[in-house]
């Protein structure tokens, strides 16, 4: 198959080994991925900020790179973009009267995967050690996304996931299904009460005596990271594709 | 212009985008795959979950049980319709009263009887929900409502699954008076206690054959 | 596009502001540890109960497809509705008035009173008396209104605001409810201890005089059924029951969104509404009235259709389906924003993510701080999947951002530090090739982080990041770079 990779924003700019895992993994199972060069940004930020016609061009320079034959299906590294991608752009095109950017937005949307949703769903992974060859050696635990886990439905995907990673550990995570208080810019805009979401966030992974919390969205594992690297807590954070790219030959290091 | 102008008025210019009004899909389960018994059986389950007495009997036990439920009373009250057979073992230390249309008994005289006894027109299983409906055989509202114990006749007949199987048998313009268990609330911690200001005693005669 | 709407309520909203903004009134909340404790305690527990009641039930999804789609079949077509169940409730000997506003409902509501001789009213718990200062407002006109809901009761006696809709005393624990009986209840056993049923034993005795003689009632409606004029009233303690049976007059006041098309409605919004509010199976007492009955209950009977604001909301085609809201309560009993902050931040008579839009949406965001109520969520969607009506609130809310956000535009010359961040955002992800460029500054943020790779301070608006999280040095080269460098090139 051929897979284009968006990579999105905060991947490319702060997380590039996120991505090469991405494609590193794909590549294993023999598929072909390609990077849309004109790619850039989802866009949930302005939107989910209220800058709508600021959002305009972003969700317009998406839809322009990502409307091709040029691949069968794409895959982000992300349940939050790619829940913007297949939700949110078709709504700001409906909101600014552009009943054509939403028809061709619709059409991208759903050729866009979350990655646990493209390996498990499309490519029908179910043991990673076995079809993918990952290891980790590591006892981690594991937060659910808002987005991916209500917007995209992926259930317990990642989860099941990482549960098949070789000689991995996976401890489960109090209150797990609760915010970690990212939520972009909310985390500016009402800075207390996205902190008093983090601590309760933080002390529980700390409470599951994991080494590292891995998640599907690299924003919230920034967010939870920058939190338990303030406290100076042990656990890292780390992106469940980089775990799965993780092999015996070439184990990732906390 | 009139208030009631204004406000349609308002509602008019607000919907002047004609949004479509859907077509509801009713996809919900409107009919029961229980058998007598697990219907009983669930009716009980859900009653006695929420703290009511529930005894299932014949109808001929029907005057022994009322006796035996309204052993610490000092009176009672029935609605007029009432099968006075249903009575016909209660001892002669019980003061009876009948609330008939033309001879109410007032608020205060409700409030210093101890017990009420009614038939009901509907129940639901699957929420433990009982429906009273100011036929004759149970009364004004009040009367259900005002004494601290309430005995409830539920005929097996009367007792549905489901929600949408009570709604034929409704008739939805007479006073109604849906009871799930004695009076409860969930105020202080969002924790369920029973006994506030409606009957703090709820006894249910679930009758067979009836 | 919101359309130009005119019909702004002229007269007093009530309460239906927040008076300072969100962060800071949550700022406070924040720092009230027992308030915390409280509300942490009791929305952890109605979690777990409504996951329960819900999971009992197969067609769960199927109900919520039908109450929104019941909800909104009401809303398109709300004029006819509101006609029909007037000419029904009408024809069955009860009188309808109509009210544009809050100070319109009050004074509808007072003259009523005051025809019947009376000076005191018993009422029960009502979501639009709260909202149009019902009470207040007839305290001033010597009318003395006694709520007999065990919460609003507490919240009455402890001189409080409500804080939640369903349960407005829910920032209170058992002790401190005990504490305020024993210091406000003129009759109260002083050995009173903090057990919940004791609690309500004396609260039931408190009241019961009251409801035995009281000559008027005022209530909400959780419904009315047009086809029939049948109106319904779901509560649990029984002081509904009293209020609503026992005294000659009863005056309901009802927003205008509450009507229901058709009598089967009610088989759905009765399986939705008790699991989604108090997590049973079914809320003890539900009553339902249509019009007099000759010789039963209340024999002169009055409705209140209420639209302050309402139609508004309903002008919003993005915002409307928030009129679809059956306040159940299930979207603040999940939202890890309202059980951090408590109800009082939200200022509103209603609090939580509904409150978060459905306030700004009645007043218009630019009334007072309610524009930065539809901040005041990390949008993580718990309340939409908790609603048992579907209400897409995480959309509603970054559609009245994008409506702050518009109504600021022309006001301020300079721009904000947002505006110019936003701006600049706009230029470098619409393309990219910006990115590219832009990208090439990473080295200088690995600069800025120093040898422990962490940036700990940020000035500005992204100060508020900082406050409790550090952010990583960037990598020397970008994704993008990287692939340039290694597939493009070989
Ligand atoms: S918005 Fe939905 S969940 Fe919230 S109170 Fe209304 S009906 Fe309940």
């Amino acid at each position: 198959m051929r897979i284009a990779l968006f990579a999105t924003c905060i991947v490319d700019a702060m997380y590039p080994q996120t991505a090469k895992s991405t494609v590193k993994i794909l590549e294993r199972l023999g598929h072909e991925v390609i990077f849309p060069a004109g790619q850039a940004c989802c866009g949930q930020m302005h939107m989910n900020s209220g800058y709508m016609p600021e959002a305009l061009p972003v969700v317009e320079n998406h839809v322009r790179a990502f409307d091709t034959d040029d691949y069968d299906v794409a895959v982000a590294p992300s349940g939050s973009c790619v829940a913007s991608v297949k939700h949110q752009h078709a709504f700001l095109a409906d909101r600014l009267g552009k009943p054509e950017l939403k028809e061709r937005a619709t059409a991208v949307g759903k050729r866009t995967y979350e990655l646990s949703q493209l390996l498990v769903d499309v490519l029908g992974i179910t043991n990673a050690a076995e079809q993918l060859g990952s290891y980790f050696p590591e006892t981690i635990t594991y937060h659910p996304s808002c987005h991916g886990m209500r917007l995209l439905k992926l259930g317990d995907r990642q989860l099941d996931l990482l549960k098949t990673v070789g000689g991995i550990t996976v401890n489960e995570l109090p209150e797990a299904d609760q915010c970690c208080g990212f939520g972009g810019t909310f985390s500016i805009k009402n800075p207390d009460v996205s902190s008093a979401m983090l601590d309760d966030k933080v002390n529980n992974i700390c409470s599951t005596g994991a080494s590292a919390c891995a998640g599907g969205d690299a924003s919230c594992l920034m967010h939870i990271g920058g939190g338990l690297s303030r406290t100076g807590a042990k656990p890292k954070t780390l992106h469940l594709a980089d775990i799965l790219a993780s092999t015996m030959e070439e184990t990732v290091a906390l | 212009m009139s208030a009631k102008d204004e406000i349609l008025g308002r509602i008019r210019t607000a919907l002047a985008d004609a949004p479509q009004a859907p077509e509801v899909p009713r996809g919900y389960r409107t009919s029961s795959e229980l058998d007598e018994e697990a219907l009983i059986e669930l009716l009980v389950d859900r009653l006695v979950d929420y703290k009511a007495g529930v005894d299932v009997i014949e109808e001929s036990q029907i005057p022994q049980l009322v006796a035996d439920k309204l052993a610490g009373a000092s009176s009672v009250v029935t609605p007029q319709g009432l099968n006075p057979q249903w009575l016909s073992a209660l001892p002669g230390t019980i003061a009876r009263h009948v609330d008939a249309p033309g001879d109410r008994r007032s608020v205060a005289e409700l409030d210093a009887i101890s017990a009420v006894v009614t038939s009901s027109a509907v129940s639901i299983a699957e929420s433990g929900t009982i429906i009273l409906d100011g036929e004759p055989d149970q009364g004004r509202r009040a009367i259900s409502l005002v004494p601290d114990h309430h005995v409830c006749i539920v005929p097996v007949s009367t007792v549905v699954q489901l929600l949408p199987e009570a709604m034929p048998r409704l008739t939805i313009t007479r006073p109604l008076t849906w009871i799930s268990g004695p009076s409860a609330t969930s105020d202080i911690e969002l924790e369920r206690v029973e006994g506030v200001h409606g009957p703090r005693t709820l006894d249910v005669l679930l009758v067979r054959g009836m | 596009m919101t359309q130009v709407f005119l019909g702004m309520p002229a007269g007093g909203l009530g309460n239906l502001v927040e008076t300072e903004p969100f962060p800071a009134a949550a700022h406070r909340e924040l720092g009230n540890t027992q308030m915390r404790k409280n509300l942490r305690h009791a929305t952890h527990t109605i979690r777990d109960k409504r996951l329960r009641v819900v999971g009992e039930l197969p067609d769960w999804e199927q109900l919520r497809d039908a109450g929104s789609a019941i909800k909104n079949s009401a809303m398109f077509n709300l004029e006819e509705r509101l006609l029909e169940f007037e000419k029904n409730f009408t024809a069955r000997g009860g009188v309808v008035h109509w009210a544009r506003d809050a100070d319109e409902a009050n004074t509808i509501v007072r003259d009523l009173i005051r025809e019947t001789g009376s000076t005191e009213v018993v009422k029960v718990k009502s979501m639009a008396t709260q909202e149009i200062g019902l009470n207040e407002y007839l305290e001033t006109q010597g009318i003395e209104a006694f709520e007999t809901d065990l919460a609003e009761l507490i919240v009455q006696l402890g001189h409080d605001k409500p804080s939640h809709i369903l349960v407005p005393a829910i920032h209170k624990n058992r002790t401190e409810v005990r504490d305020i009986f024993l210091k406000e209840m003129p009759d109260v056993d002083p050995a009173l201890t903090d057990e919940p049923a004791k609690l309500a034993e004396a609260a039931r005795k408190h009241l019961r005089a009251k409801f035995l003689s009281a000559k008027v009632a005022i209530s909400g409606a959780n419904f009315a059924l047009a086809d029939t004029g049948t109106l319904g009233v779901v509560e649990s303690e029984g002081n509904g029951r009293m209020c609503l049976t026992l005294p000659e007059t009863l005056i309901t006041v009802m927003g205008i969104e509450k009507v229901l098309p058709h009598t089967d409605d009610i088989e759905v919004m009765m399986q939705l509404l008790p699991r989604s509010s108090t997590g049973e199976r079914m809320n003890p007492y539900t009553s339902m009235w249509t019009g007099v009955t000759e010789d039963d209950g209340p024999q002169n009977v009055h409705i209140v259709l209420l639209d302050n604001g309402r139609s508004r909301v309903l002008s919003d085609s993005f915002g409307r389906s928030a009129l679809n809201c059956i306040r159940c309560s299930a979207c603040m009993n999940v939202c890890p924003v309202y059980e951090r902050t408590g109800g009082h931040a939200y200022g509103s008579t209603y609090p939580g993510p509904i409150g978060a839009i459905l306030s700004p949406l009645m007043t218009g965001i630019e009334v007072e701080k309610n524009n930065s109520l539809p901040y005041a969520s990390s949008l993580c969607g718990a309340c939409f999947d908790a609603c048992p009506v579907k209400i897409n609130i995480p959309e509603i809310l970054v559609h009245l951002r994008g409506e702050d956000v518009d109504s600021q535009r022309d006001k301020h010359k300079i721009p904000t530090q947002m505006d110019l961040l936003m701006k600049g955002g706009s230029w470098v992800l619409g393309k990219g090739k910006n990115m590219k460029l832009v990208e090439k500054a990473l080295p200088l943020g690995r600069l800025a982080a120093g040898k422990n790779k962490k940036i700990k301070k940020l000035p500005g608006i992204a100060a508020g990041w900082t406050q409790s999280r550090d952010i990583p040095a960037p990598p020397a080269q970008s994704f993008r770079d990287w692939w340039s460098a290694e597939k493009e090139s070989k």
